[in-house]
């Protein structure tokens, strides 16, 4: 069963700066549990574009789909049997990234 | 009611999370589970009164399910092509031992009381999964409209398959917090019937704290050796025996120290007292008791004396100091309060009290324990201040009720 897990931090209250080699030693934990499928940090929401072509041209806009004090800040894609294997390692995962952490399964 | 009406009734009571349990893991899917258990039932009320009761109620039942569900699968199946040939189950598996039923009732009982799942949905996906209750029982018992308890459970069963919560008994290192999360789960729904929230509703709701009981005595056979699962049902064992006492022929409520304890049901009374006498010789020989065990040792000094003049007030602050240091929680400091009013004075729990007062403004309990002490103390308009904002908070009628007449009281 594959998870997206993602990491959201607060513009207001943003988590620690330092947490790189603590994510490190964690994902080399997710690559020998073979839980491992793809991680990624994410720019600054401010490096985002958004692209419309659902009408005749396409629209493209500076920034973010939605502009709020939470946002996406990096994610995971997780190969794990069941819900209560992700919740474990993704409360290991948020004290690792000192962030909150979003669980949901793909279709 | 005739013969057939009980056994209906009783087999609704024994069987129905059985057959609910076992189908869910047999498809691996509550909606089915669900569904086709209310259909076994409702062939059962409509078969029995004319065919007779069959002689093993609770295999028909699950018979009945399986081939219910089966026919649900089908039926599914024909409607989607693409599905056609896909997991097509056959009704060939053999019995399964007693042991394996048991230990699927407690998975049931697990996966509705999931972290991952909002309270307000595990209480109600237990009532409705494990407990039976219809989704208008269960809107009703919480005055919510029936829609949207339909909507809640629905959803919550399509969360559970989505996010794939296992149906299974929760590791060794998982299960005490994971315990801890059902008991929380029958606590509330105890809680809400001995303390029923709501204008229009009874002080009192039997049904809630009923429901609450059996279900606890459900998951208490299930988990015959855990300490806490025998301290909530002891604890409630020995709430639920004062009920009698509790409301007066006017619905007001009766406080502890006003109560006929003659009315108090000794039955309950003996059983909670034995269940805390077993957590108390565990206690003795070094198991640390949880809060649970705690509250109902505390109850049961409560209970032990015939008058209330008889209560052993050290010894339950003793209990209060104990549970203090488990769960430094402001609530329990003012429950701790009351028995240091006993000990030592108003005026000494008048003082731990106001320390409260940021944390518990909100909280009726903390205004009516505050205007009871000023009462005592003699400071009749402060305590009718505080007796005032005690009204306004209380959302049981017959705590209103109780605190109007002693503000009403004052002098």
């Amino acid at each position: 069963m594959r998870y997206l897990v993602s990491v959201i931090d607060d513009k207001s209250n943003p988590g620690s700066t330092d947490r790189q080699p603590a994510i490190s030693a964690f994902n080399e934990r997710l690559v020998a549990e073979g839980c491992w499928v793809f991680a990624g940090g994410l720019a600054d929401t401010d490096a985002a574009t958004v692209i419309d072509n659902r009408g005749e041209q396409a629209v493209f806009s500076d920034g973010p789909f939605v502009e709020s004090k939470e946002y996406l800040a990096g994610l995971w894609i997780w190969e794990v049997p069941d819900l209560d294997v992700a919740l474990t390692l993704a409360t290991e995962a948020s004290r690792a990234c000192d962030r909150k952490i979003e669980v949901r399964p793909f279709q | 009611m005739n013969g057939v009406e009980e056994a209906l009734t009783r087999a609704h009571h024994e069987e129905w999370a059985r057959v609910v349990a076992a189908l869910t893991r047999r498809f691996g899917d509550l909606d089915i589970a669900e569904e086709a258990a209310a259909e076994a039932f409702a062939a059962a009320v409509e078969r029995w009164p004319a065919g007779g009761v069959p002689p093993n109620p609770g295999a028909w039942l699950t018979t009945t399910a399986v081939r219910k569900a089966i026919d649900r699968i089908r039926r599914e199946h024909k409607r989607d092509d693409k599905h056609r040939e896909a997991r097509m189950p056959h009704d060939d598996t053999p019995a399964e031992p007693p042991g394996a039923i048991d230990d699927d009732r407690l998975r049931l009982i697990f996966t509705c009381c999931h972290p991952a799942l909002a309270t307000q949905t595990r209480v109600a996906l237990t009532l409705r999964m494990v407990g039976g209750l219809t989704v208008p029982e269960i809107a009703r018992a919480f005055l919510v409209a029936e829609s949207a308890m339909g909507q809640r459970i629905t959803r919550a069963k399509a969360k559970i398959k989505a996010a794939r919560v296992p149906y299974r008994i929760p590791s060794a290192e998982d299960l005490p917090a994971r315990v801890h999360g059902v008991l929380a789960v029958l606590f509330l729904v105890f809680n809400e019937g001995y303390l029923a929230s709501g204008p229009g509703t009874d002080p009192v709701r039997h049904d809630l704290t009923a429901e609450a009981i059996r279900l606890t005595r459900l998951t208490r056979a299930l988990m015959p050796r855990d300490a806490e699962v025998a301290g909530l049902l002891a604890l409630m064992l020995l709430t639920e025996a004062r009920r009698p006492a509790r409301i007066s022929a006017s619905g007001e409520l009766v406080a502890l120290d006003e109560q006929d304890r003659g009315a108090w049901d000794a039955t309950l009374i003996a059983e909670g007292h034995h269940l805390v006498r077993e957590r108390l010789a565990a206690a003795a020989a070094g198991v640390a008791p949880g809060r649970y065990q705690i509250l109902a040792a505390i109850n049961a000094v409560h209970t032990s004396a015939r008058d209330i003049r008889d209560t052993d007030w050290s010894q339950i602050l003793a209990l209060y100091d104990q549970l203090v240091r488990l769960d430094p929680s402001p609530i329990v400091a003012l429950n701790r309060a009351v028995a240091v009013a006993e000990l030592d004075g108003p005026e000494v729990a008048l003082a731990i009290v106001d320390r409260l007062a940021e944390a518990l403004a909100g909280y009726h309990a903390y205004h009516a324990t505050r205007a009871d002490l000023l009462r005592r103390l003699g400071r009749g308009q402060q305590s009718r201040a505080a007796y005032d904002r005690a009204i306004e908070l209380a959302g049981n009628t017959g705590e209103t009720a109780y605190l109007t007449r002693r503000r009403d009281q004052l002098r």
